[in-house]
Parts: structure tokens; sequence; C-alpha cells
């Protein structure tokens, strides 16, 4: 379970989450919305360890705000990023062997490289992601939508226990959209994995469900809701 | 220290003068044109100034230098026959074992002499020869007198100079026409003594059609006091044939080495090099293709890994001399701990040398604000109708990279090095697979400790 509390972040001197309060259990599924510059992202980058921050984050009752990323990941935290970098030269391949090698989780299957291989295939075609990408640089020359794809299925390796979905859906087509989205519900109801999806648009809540909406305001939530809001969000809106 | 290096039968003295060039030609028991070849050299070499456009090479003390140590009294051709100490060596480097799974022949110098030569039967059936560049000049004087030099000539600049004067040792290679070599060929070079002259001259000759891949290696253990490592490498690639040259060196970081590399390239034959340079003090070398027939290519892969107290200056140079003559150089370097690499190159078309194209590509990487890397290009292009192109990046790793492998799992040195290796990636591609993993290893092994 994770549970913020009064969590602030400034960067550059500027207070960008200013007092944030948010709270999601396992198998949950919460969105924030908000508007550009509302911080969404900080949170995102925050809760992955990118910036020091004051306030608590419990990650099962735990304080996870000075722990390293890589600490974090170990716990089962997993950032799917809005854009994610390119590493030239790191085959996809290889990297997801890597990934598999390097991630913790409490009853681990033993693949070998070849078990591992064909499980990979099983959920690149699932998410509609071309074979060929495999062997070419990571998320180098990738299209947008290609890089997306290849966070989802970085986050199917590492099994993680919460998951943070930041804009997951910008340069994904309705399609995509669907299979990225079905593979992230699959996990929630298989392994009771948190979500917490981050996004602009009411679009990709359609599909994901959320249990419940938050809207983030200046650094701060500033409702919680239901559905409801989503569609007040679309009808006028984050400026009424 | 010295007296721990008895494993020699033969040890010129310290220091160099014109008795000392005599008395290598003279234990070799050299034909005269030799001789004279080596003392016009030393002529030249002692004429030639220091060079001073690139590395700092103020360090190089000639007198204390021992020019010729010969190590054993003939060339083996079993391990078991070599001296201990000298077999320990190779075993210990792995080429006994490397030998029995993928190599077509090896030849192993230790010091001054190829101490171990080997040769698939079923290559030396079809004609090729593959042995030490003494043996060479005995056995087969008038392809060697033909050649020798003459790609390189010893006014090419000071240390091809000082090589052609006291050279001893490298490799003789002549490939038949319409003859494919297979399995790669490699030589290993070992320095052993401290303030030892390594200067092996290696000739390969390639004829039309036919092909080999040659692969050397380079190193030697730590001393407090510098080596000299100055060889000379021609290739002659005639019509239609290919070459592919790789050499993995990883001196000691109290090594100079600086080597002069060229190949001569005859109508629609192919000259690659693949340079991987991870050691040495200071590395000055620039191999460089001459593509002197039409529709000739050159392909130059550079790779530099340079760590504290290291200058590794390298690159390549492409010269057209005909029409529709291709050109490529692909130039990696990794910068660490203070250490500086630089990319030096020169692209030459030449009047008449139509359609010529030429690419340059240099990537830099450098890990921490300590280190350096420069870019000295230069083009000379005298034909209108030809294309030149250079591309060059410099980049350090990015705190994006960094935090996006982190948020992985991965530990900040495990992210670096997946960072480096990814760079590397098109350069260690191109290695026969059991070097990539070693020079996968040995980057891992320079890297150590270089993140805070």
């Amino acid at each position: 379970m994770l549970k913020i509390g009064n969590l602030e972040v400034k960067i550059e001197g500027k207070k960008v989450l200013a007092g944030l309060n948010l709270e999601i259990k396992d198998g949950e599924v919460v969105a924030v919305m908000g508007p550009n510059g509302s911080g969404k992202s900080t949170l995102a980058y925050t809760l992955a360890g990118k910036y020091p921050n004051t306030g608590k984050i419990l990650w099962n009752k735990n304080d996870i705000s000075d722990l390293k990323p890589e600490e974090r990941a170990h716990l089962g935290i997993f950032l799917a990023n809005q854009s994610p970098v390119a590493i030239p030269g790191l085959s996809v391949n290889r990297f997801l062997w890597n990934l598999y090698k390097v991630r913790k989780v409490e009853s681990p299957k033993s693949l070998g490289v070849m078990e591992f291989r064909k499980w990979i295939e099983k959920k690149v075609e699932n998410l509609g992601i071309g074979g060929e990408l495999l062997k070419r640089g990571l998320n180098d020359g990738f299209s947008g939508g290609e890089r997306k794809k290849m966070e989802i299925l970085q986050m199917l390796v590492l099994e993680p226990k919460l998951v943070i979905l930041d804009e997951i859906d910008s340069g994904l087509d309705v399609d995509a959209l669907k299979r990225v989205t079905q593979v992230v519900v699959d996990e929630v109801k298989n392994r009771k994995m948190a979500v917490l999806v981050i996004t602009h648009y009411s679009r990709i809540l359609k599909y994901l469900k959320p249990d419940r909406v938050a809207i983030l305001k200046a650094g701060k939530i500033e409702r919680t809701g239901g559905w409801e809001l989503t569609e007040e969000i679309e009808r006028d809106g984050y400026e009424k | 220290m010295a007296m721990k290096n008895k494993a020699y039968v033969f040890r010129a003295k310290k220091g160099l003068d014109q008795g000392v060039v005599e008395q290598i030609s003279a234990k070799k028991q050299e034909p005269e044109w030799m001789r004279d070849f080596r003392l016009r050299a030393y002529k030249i070499f002692l004429e030639k100034p220091m060079p001073t456009w690139g590395a700092d090479l103020s360090g190089i003390n000639f007198e204390e230098i021992y020019y010729y140590l010969k190590p054993n009294e003939k060339v083996e051709r079993s391990w078991d026959d070599l001296p201990k100490e000298i077999r320990d060596t190779y075993d210990k480097i792995g080429i006994p074992e490397a030998e029995k799974k993928y190599l077509g022949g090896v030849k192993a110098q230790y010091e001054s002499e190829v101490v171990y030569g080997s040769l698939k039967k079923s290559l030396e059936k079809k004609g090729i020869i593959f042995c030490g560049m003494d043996e060479a000049l005995l056995k087969y004087p008038e392809m060697v007198k033909r050649y020798f030099g003459t790609i390189i000539p010893s006014g090419d600049n000071k240390f091809a100079a000082l090589n052609s004067a006291v050279w001893s040792g490298g490799s003789f290679i002549y490939v038949p026409k319409n003859i494919k070599v297979g399995l790669p060929l490699q030589a290993y070079f070992r320095i052993n003594s401290a303030n030892m002259g390594q200067f092996e001259r290696t000739l390969i000759i390639v004829d039309e059609r036919a092909e080999v891949h040659y692969v050397e290696g380079c190193s030697a253990p730590i001393y407090s006091d510098d080596s000299l490592h100055a060889a000379v490498v021609e290739v002659v690639v005639k019509k239609g044939g290919k070459c592919r040259y790789t050499t993995i060196q990883n001196w000691s970081t109290n090594v100079y080495n600086l080597v002069t590399k060229r190949a001569w390239v005859e109508e629609n034959g192919l000259m690659e090099w693949v340079d991987g340079n991870l050691g040495s003090k200071v590395t000055m070398k620039y191999p460089a293709v001459v593509l002197a027939g039409e529709g000739a290519r050159g392909e130059i892969l550079s790779m530099a890994v340079a760590g504290k107290g290291q200058n590794l200056d390298n690159g390549g140079k492409c010269i057209h001399l005909k029409p529709n003559t291709t050109s490529r150089i692909t130039a990696k370097s990794i910068s660490m701990k203070g250490g500086r690499s630089s990319y030096r190159g020169l692209i030459q078309i030449s009047p008449g040398a139509k359609n010529a194209r030429s690419k340059v590509m240099c990537d830099a990487l450098i890990l921490d604000g300590k280190s350096r890397s420069d870019t000295y290009p230069t083009n000379k292009v005298l034909e209108s109708e030809a294309i030149v192109e250079h591309e060059a990046t410099v980049s350090k790793i990015g705190e994006e990279q960094l935090f996006y492998l982190r948020s992985r799992g991965f530990s900040p040195k495990e992210a670096e090095t997946m960072i480096v290796n990814g760079f590397m990636e098109p350069i260690v591609k191109e290695l026969p697979m059991e070097y990539a993993v070693e020079l996968n290893r040995l980057i891992g092994l320079q890297m150590e400790g270089s993140l805070g």
C-alpha cells in the first residue's frame, strides 16, 4: 500500500508539489488528473526517486523518501515514463534479460535464456510489438508508441507491486491503447498490482476504470471523487 | 628487477648506435640489402625531429631502451618446447587454448623474436604462407624484397625509420590468388622486460580475389620504467582481394605505442582495419588505406578507451587515388578518470578520383569532468566530383539515462557499464565473438571504481 502524506518537492527553488496527500491500496487503480504544470510528472518522478522530498512516502508502512531509485525498484515500484530515453547499442533482448536477472520478486520463476525468450515473444505479441524491435538498441529510433509499449513490456518482466503510468496514452492509437491497458488491467486482477495513472485526458481512464480520480492543481490534490469527476473535467475543463 | 628476466639467449647493449643496428643484422644473418636498408633508415631516424603535433613524447629516453632481446634460439612448433616462463605467459593469456578452438594459425612474439609458430596443414597445402618476418626474409627473399618498405618507406616518420633500422619479428602472410582463409590468423605480441623496445614488422600480401582475417593482440606487465613499441605494418591487397586486420591493444600503461599501419588497395579490393586500443601510456596510431585502384574500398573502425594517465591519439587516413573509391572511418572513444583520447584523421581525394566517397563518424563519450576528448579531422578534397562527409558527436553519460536504468533496479555502476557497452557495440560486434567478450570484460575492468 502506498500512502503519501504532506509531500513537498522543490525543483530549482520552486515548490512544485506543496503538501500532497494520496493513498493507493493493493489492487487499486487511482487516477491523478491535472492541467499542464500542476506537478503530475514531478509526482511520478519523485515516487521513483529522482527528486528529494519532504513529507512522507510510505510504501507498506516504511518511508522510502531516502531510498535510491534502484532500491525503490527492488521494492516493487515501477515508473512507466512519459518519454523514455534511448540507450543506443544496448539491445532490447539483452536489456530485458538483464532486467529479469536484476529484479527482486518474492517467488521468482527462474527461466533459462531460451524459455525467457519464448515468454517474451508471447508478451510482445500481446502488446503488438514488432519482433525486430527486440534486436535494436533500447528505444533507439523508436516511435512514441513503440517506446510506451516497451515500458509496459518492462513492467511485465519486473512484475512490480505498484506501477506509475505517466501519460502512457500519448503516442498510442486506440488499438494500441486497448492492448496496453488490457495488459495492465490483467496484472491488477491477477497480482493485485496497484496503479497510479497520471494523465491529462480521460481517454485512457475509459479502459483502466479507476477506483478513484484525484484532481491535482498547483502541487496539491484539490478534489477526489469517482468516475463522474472525469466527465466533469471533459465537459468543463480544469479551470472551473 | 632486470635480472629477473633470464629468458633470453642474447641481448644487445642498452641504447642505440650504428653498432647495435649492425649487430642485429649480423645476428640475423641477413642479406646485404637488408643491412643497408637498416643503416639508411637509422640515418633518417637520427635526422628526423621528434613529432610534436600530437601526444607528448618527451618522456621517451632512447638511451635507456634495449633494442634487441632474443628470448629463444628458434621458432618452436610446439608450445611444450618453449622455456617454461614463456610458455606460462602465453598459457595465462590463453593463446594455446584459442589456437585449438578457432584459429587457423598462430605466431607468438616474445620481446624481439617470434618464439612460436603454427599454421593449419590444410591452409599450408593451399599455398598460404604465415611465418615470422625474419623467417620470411630467409625463405622468401624475393617476395620480401619486392614489397618490404614500399608501402611505408623509412622516411615516412621518425618511428617508421626507427622500426626500419632495428626491426625484429612480426608476421609475414601471403595468400595466393582466389584463396579464402576461413579461420583468422593470429599473432600475439608480448613485452615482458622493463625498458624494452619492441619493433616488429608485419607484411601481408593478399593476392587477387583472396581473403584473410589477421588478428593481433598485445600485452605487457607493468614496470616502473617505460617501454617502447614502434611497429610497422604494411598490407597489399590486390585486385578483388580482401583483408581484415583486427588489433586488440592492451599494453600496460607504461608503454609508448607508436605504430605506422598502411594498406595499399588495388582495383575493387577491400581493406578493413579494426583497431581497438585499451592500454598503453601513449598511443599514436592512424591506420591508413591508399585506394589505388578503381572501386577500391577502405573501412576503418577505431576504438579507444582512455583511463588514468593515458593519452590515446587514434584515427585513420584514407587516400583516394582513383575513381569510384569509397572509404569510411568510424571512431569511438571513451575517456575516463582523467584519460585523454583524440581522433585524428585525414581524408584525401586526389585529382581525378571522380565519384570518390568518404564518410567519417566520430563519437566520443566522456565519463567525468577530469577527462578529455578532442577531434582533429583534416580533409583535402582536390576533386570536385567527390563526396566527403564528417559527423562528430561528443556526449556525456546523461543523467536521464542513468536515472532510467537505476529506476529499473540497476546500480549506478551497472547502469554506466550498460551505457558504455552500448556505445561501443557498433565496433564490438565486428570482432570475433571471443574477442568481443574479452573486450567487454577489459572495458569493465577499466571502469572499476570510475563512478564515485
